[in-house]
């Protein structure tokens, strides 16, 4: 718990490595692999803060659009008169402040529930956002002008994830990521064991959504032009835990091995079939959920403790003996 | 006479009509192990979750070394220093012998980390007799094994206070003779313990007092021998009213 193992090391020096690797991609090609990439560095970003509370919690959040769309107007209001890293900052802190609320109101309710009401929140603030704009100004949108090029907003992004990658990985070793493991395999233990339930799952959620906030706050110049539809769009929340779900949420690094392949996915379907994506998208939905429940990292570890098991007992003992 | 470890005051709870602990006062004495029987369906199961947090008193107040604990959320109770078992044992499935005491003493009244959590894992794993078991996982082990973890668990808060419910419940004979030994070690190194119990041979064996409850009320207390062979009690366990 306090050591670090040779596996940790070595995953550490990888992830670097990994990391590293990712961020010289710029400077082969600045055109469409880029920007494919960046989409990748996105939902690997956006689905690792999601996972941080909802991979333990099995809490399904939709509020993902509502962090995002929070952290990306930061960006367009403030820009004018706020240095743009502040401006990420304030966009996490807002996040995790509508997080704390969110989380306070619902979190001791059960889980169904917390689903629509993540994703009716997002739609509220959806309006209540639109609704200010136009009462407050003759514009439906902001403009957000940077020198921020694809590659400057691909390098933040980058460094966010990794960052949200050594924040997940610090909370698995800590008090709290045990708890929260606690809490995963039986909540009534947990309590009786002196876990303040309420309390962490709380912290976790602002956690998640301070990431999620901050993410938005980083694309905002991507859009140039930001609104409430494209800011706050439901998708992103359903992406997101499609990505997630598929990749498997049990590990830290496992929706990242649903953001690969679905985004490449995403982006075949989106050229081919721009007017059915979302047939497309409900579909691979209802396909994971029922041939993937654990995702393709908890396959992957099933099939590998199954030939494990095997190996291990070669012969089973004849009942007779046994008595 | 010892200080009162923990005293219930006129504690009552009931579910809409039927009042399942009705004005339930006793009180468990500093390294005391307290006997808490009667017939199904009396409340011995509702009045340990009065008191561990896993419900809230109607009325009453239940007051924990000179602390009221009766309005405190269960996660509070466990770090004040009362632990339990459950009726029917709870794992943390996913988890080996190790990691389940290990959540024990974490987040509870002793609040341990790392090394010295571990260490203290592994202790009362052998206490229990689960020595060199401490990576099987939890959800590999007999009935018995993880009735001996959940106990271990119990214990590695350090608890002021411990409840068992029916901790000896669906061991067979020979399992029965460890259990109680086990239980009888804990009471002689000084742990008060309140059980709640079936097994009369076991409440003999191990009890000094005992409280019985029926239909929700507190009808006797004091000490076993005298208890069970109280009419009224006879009556309780034999009458045919307890089916409640």
């Amino acid at each position: 718990m306090t050591r670090l193992s040779p596996s940790e090391i070595w995953t550490g020096i990888a992830g670097a490595v990994a990391v590293a690797a990712a961020a010289t991609l710029p400077l082969f090609d600045q055109g469409y692999y880029l920007s494919l990439a960046l989409n990748m560095v996105m939902y690997a970003a956006l689905c690792t803060a999601w996972t941080l509370f909802s991979g333990p919690t099995h809490y399904v959040s939709l509020a993902t659009a509502a962090f995002f769309g929070l952290g990306t107007y930061a960006v367009g209001l403030g820009l004018d008169y706020v240095p743009f890293g502040a401006l990420v900052l304030i966009g996490g802190v807002v996040a995790a402040i509508l997080a704390g609320l969110v989380g306070a109101a619902t979190l001791r309710i059960s889980g169904v529930y917390f689903v629509i009401f993540t994703f009716g929140l997002a739609e509220l603030v959806r309006q209540i956002v639109s609704y200010t704009q136009i009462k407050l100004s003759t514009k439906m949108g902001l403009y957000v002008f940077t020198d921020f090029t694809e590659k400057h907003i691909y390098w933040m992004l980058l460094a966010l994830t990794a960052v949200i990658f050594l924040t997940g990985w610090l909370i698995n070793r800590s008090r709290l990521g045990f708890a929260m493991q606690i809490i995963g395999n039986d909540e009534t233990v947990a309590r009786h064991s002196g876990i303040d339930t309420a309390k962490l799952k709380i912290i976790l959620f602002m956690i998640s959504g301070a990431f999620i906030g901050m993410a938005g706050a980083i694309l905002a110049p991507r859009y140039a032009y930001i609104e409430p539809p494209a800011a706050f769009n439901p998708m992103i929340s359903f992406l997101v835990v499609i990505m997630a779900l598929l990749g498997g949420t049990r590990r830290l690094w496992g929706p990242l091995v649903g953001v690969i392949p679905f985004s490449l996915v995403m982006e075949f379907v989106s050229a081919r079939l721009p007017n059915d994506t979302s047939i497309v998208i409900g579909i691979a939905f209802l396909v994971i959920v029922y041939v993937l429940p654990d995702g393709i990292t908890g396959r992957l570890e099933q099939l590998w403790a199954r030939l494990k098991k095997t190996r291990a007992e070669p012969q089973p003992v004849p009942v007779e003996e046994r008595a | 006479m010892t200080a009162a470890a923990l005293s219930v005051n006129g504690a009552r709870k009931a579910f809409g009509g039927l009042v399942a602990v009705n004005d339930v006062s006793f009180e468990v004495r500093e390294g005391e192990l307290l006997g808490l029987i009667g017939p199904n369906g009396s409340g011995k199961t509702t009045m340990l979750n009065l008191i561990s947090g896993a419900l809230k008193p109607d009325a009453g107040e239940i007051v924990l070394f000179g602390t009221r604990i009766s309005r405190m959320p269960a996660h509070e109770i466990a770090r004040q220093g009362v632990a339990r078992t459950f009726q029917l044992v709870r794992m943390l499935p996913a988890m080996d012998a190790e990691h389940n005491v290990i959540a024990g003493a974490v987040f509870g009244h002793q609040r341990l980390w790392g090394e010295q959590a571990r260490e203290a894992a592994h202790e009362l794993l052998a206490l229990v007799g689960l020595r060199g078991r401490e990576h099987v996982p939890v959800a590999a082990m007999t009935y018995i094994d993880q009735k001996r973890v959940e106990l271990a668990r119990a214990l590695a808060s350090n608890p002021r206070v411990l409840l068992l419910d029916e901790w000896l419940a669906g061991l067979n004979p020979s399992e029965l003779n460890i259990g109680i030994q086990l239980i009888e070690q804990l009471s002689n190194q000084g742990r008060t313990i309140i059980m709640v119990e079936h097994v009369m041979d076991a409440i003999r064996s191990l009890c000094g007092r005992c409280v019985v409850m029926n239909s929700g009320r507190k009808i006797k207390e004091g000490d076993v021998d005298e208890v069970l062979s109280d009419p009224e009690v006879i009556e309780a366990y034999l009458g045919d009213d307890d089916d409640a």
